[in-house]
């Protein structure tokens, strides 16, 4: 029997990585992930964690445990969020490149100075090129459900890539909410016992990640490029895998909202992208014809959606992100995908960052604009700049 | 145990990308034998990262993982954890790294890392330097010394890692030399035997970095403990034990030798004696030597 449990989105990570059984948690506390690290220690007090959780010195530590953990073939999980993750970022890489699936919940708050601990995604954004499968949720439901669904994906053989599922710092880590937890048995058999792609063992002594060759690395880089275009097909599979068992279902790369017979489509993701369903109803009612896609997977790119959603409408994207010097990332990326593919035209948003809170009459705001032309040359800070 | 009684069986095979007479690799050769085949060995950015050749190659028959510079202790961490969860207790977890990678920037991971009680062996081998990146100054660069960034000699002495470890409070720590492999060899032969976090530090004299002749590792380690500039010792249930020549030169029973008899055979000490003899510098690296002595005699015994 599954049950519902009313608790924040922290914990309900939490409850999530422990029913996926990882053997090894290394962890360092950082606001406003702290719930989740202690949600832990807690089913590890009860007995219900019966994995071993190293409290590591520094985030850094955290990973490079995890890696040194998940190099003997075992389950690893861990969790961070702003600084931590930046802390983190060399072995970010290292742990994408050794094709070690560590799977990680970031919680998005801002990057100082100076010191603000509300949602932003710059911090995840600026990890996007360490190789690492980046997944974003809008609610505590998807947090739990896609939790234990990143450990199918990355410990995948076709895969073998570690995962982060990144959610907005209080808005979910902080806010509770009702979620169904499935039994124990039947996430068991969702999520097997992982079978890994290498192992550091005494009978097979081999030498991982020594000095490599300019043209053997670059193989390397290819084979992680493969894995992530595996994971594309996989994310589909496994949603619908676990629709079918649990009868829950998110989306697939993309979660689309109300996107039939529409000029606009929205494009958002995290808190902002829950939020939008409600802007986008009242648009429509109001007889705007914008519909939603929001991203649920930054790494692996979505670029085939994104073309497809181009024949169909205009898009319009919001960045809770800015790739300084240039544009939000989304925005820049969403073009990138479209460039020489499609006519249609892409309005960029900035909002959001520093905490500033996004509310659905924001976002309505935004998508008018958009509609109206205001942002056809440039992206618009909106709420900064006057359009 | 003599030489003639170490284990014959070799996990550091032929293949290896080392300088003739690095001093890593004799350290090495002694600690496989003395762990044997059951350990799994973690290697920071340090030499050995180049020692155990190139890829898809290796030179050594133990399971190796490399990880990046600062991250020893905390990826030896997970390995044990890792191996614990799978109820492979009786393989020897060991992190490898050079004095870079311990004294300066791995010391956050390794102080967490014994602090937590982690079951492993950290060994450092001390070159004092940063040798594979080209002899730059570490924190265990002794005073005096030439590097690439301490052109005219190093202007601070080195920090004493062994009383850094050893306010740890962890079960067992010790120095060795690999000039005297049978203590060497006793020395790992004991950590492995504890449970708990043992720290092994191995100096090991570099004939490029130290610019002496690959012929005289040995005698360049010999010397360092002779006079005193390097100390044998273990440190086990709070308590600190001497050995070999340091055993005596702490009792007093021997004189430990005039310091400039081991650093007039390194090119990295030549400015203190060409174009004419650095009296006063040479006497400061003296003075340093003898008060880390007293304090070996007051503060540990």
């Amino acid at each position: 029997m599954s049950s519902v449990m009313i608790d924040t989105g922290n914990y309900i990570a939490a409850k999530a990585s422990v029913m996926a059984r990882p053997d090894v948690v290394a962890a360092y506390p950082i606001t406003p992930q702290t719930t989740l690290v202690e949600g832990i220690a807690n089913h590890l007090a009860t007995g219900e964690f019966k994995g071993e959780y190293i409290c590591v010195e520094s985030e850094h530590s955290a990973m490079a445990a995890c890696i040194g953990a998940s190099a003997t073939g075992v389950r690893t999980f861990t969790g961070t969020s702003s600084h931590g993750l930046l802390l983190m970022h060399e072995m970010l890489h290292w742990a994408a490149l050794a094709r070690l699936p560590v799977i990680m919940c970031n919680i998005n708050r801002v990057v100082g100075p100076g010191w603000n601990i509300w949602a932003d995604e710059n911090d995840s954004i600026s990890q996007r090129d360490t190789g690492w499968i980046q997944l974003y949720c809008s609610s505590n439901q998807e947090i739990f459900d896609t939790v234990i669904q990143a450990f199918k994906l990355g410990e995948h053989e076709k895969v073998s890539l570690p995962v982060m599922i990144s959610y907005n710092a209080f808005i979910l880590s902080h806010t509770s909410m009702p979620v169904n937890v499935p039994d124990q048995k039947d996430v068991d058999d969702f999520l097997p016992k992982r079978v890994p792609k290498w192992k550091l063992e005494v009978e097979n002594p081999i030498t991982f990640g020594n000095i490599i060759l300019p043209h053997e690395y670059e193989q390397v880089r290819k084979e992680m490029q493969e894995a992530q275009e595996n994971a594309k097909k996989l994310i589909p599979e496994i949603s619908k895998d676990w629709k079918n068992r649990f009868g829950r279902h998110h989306g697939d790369l993309i979660e689309y909202y109300k996107c039939d017979d529409v000029d606009y489509i929205l494009l958002s993701m995290g808190a902002i992208g829950a939020e939008s369903k409600v802007a986008i109803d009242n648009l429509q009612k109001n007889g705007f014809k914008v519909g939603l896609a929001r991203f649920r997977v930054l790494r692996p790119f979505p670029t085939e959606e994104i073309i497809n959603l181009s024949r169909k409408a205009n898009l319009i994207v919001i960045d809770r992100n800015i790739s300084v010097g240039n544009e939000g990332v989304m925005f820049n990326e969403v073009k990138g995908a479209l460039f020489g593919k499609s006519d249609s035209t892409v309005s960029g948003f900035i909002a959001g960052l520093g905490g500033k809170d996004v509310t659905f009459g924001d976002i309505e705001k935004i998508c008018k604009k958009a509609i109206e032309g205001k942002a056809k040359d440039h992206q618009i800070w909106y709420g900064l700049e006057e359009v | 145990m003599a030489i003639k009684d170490l284990p014959r069986q070799e996990c550091y095979i032929p293949g290896s990308a080392a300088c003739p007479g690095c001093p890593a690799t004799m350290a090495m050769r002694t600690v496989f034998k003395a762990i044997g085949k059951n350990m799994v060995m973690i290697v920071p950015a340090c030499c050995t990262a180049v020692i155990e050749s190139l890829h898809p190659n290796t030179s050594f028959d133990i399971p190796t993982m490399n990880i990046a510079f600062e991250a020893a202790a905390a990826g030896a961490s997970g390995v044990e954890a890792g191996f614990r969860m799978q109820g492979k207790t009786d393989t020897t977890v060991v992190a490898w790294a050079g004095d870079g990678g311990t004294y300066d920037i791995g010391i956050q991971a390794l102080s967490g890392a014994l602090e937590r009680q982690t079951n492993f062996i950290y060994i450092c081998y001390n070159n004092e330097i940063y040798s594979n990146t080209g002899i730059q100054r570490s924190g265990a660069t002794p005073f005096g010394a030439w590097t690439t960034t301490t052109v005219g000699g190093k202007t601070e002495f080195r920090k004493e890692m062994g009383e850094i470890i050893m306010s740890h409070h962890i079960p067992y720590a010790a120095q060795a030399c690999v000039s005297y492999p049978e203590d060497l060899y006793n020395k790992v032969k004991k950590a492995k035997g504890i449970k708990g976090p043992k720290y092994i530090e191995i100096m090991a004299p570099c004939p490029p970095g130290w610019r002496f002749g690959m012929e005289r590792t040995v005698e360049m380690g010999t010397m360092a403990v002779e006079t005193g500039a390097w100390a044998l010792y273990e440190y086990e249930n709070e308590k600190m034990t001497f050995n070999g020549k340091s055993k005596l030169i702490l009792e007093g029973k021997i004189k430990r030798k005039p310091i400039e008899d081991w650093i007039k055979y390194q090119g990295r000490f030549r400015h203190l004696f060409i174009p004419k003899k650095d009296v006063e510098r040479i006497k400061a690296i003296e003075e340093h030597i003898d008060q880390m002595w007293e304090r070996y005699r007051t503060c540990y015994l």
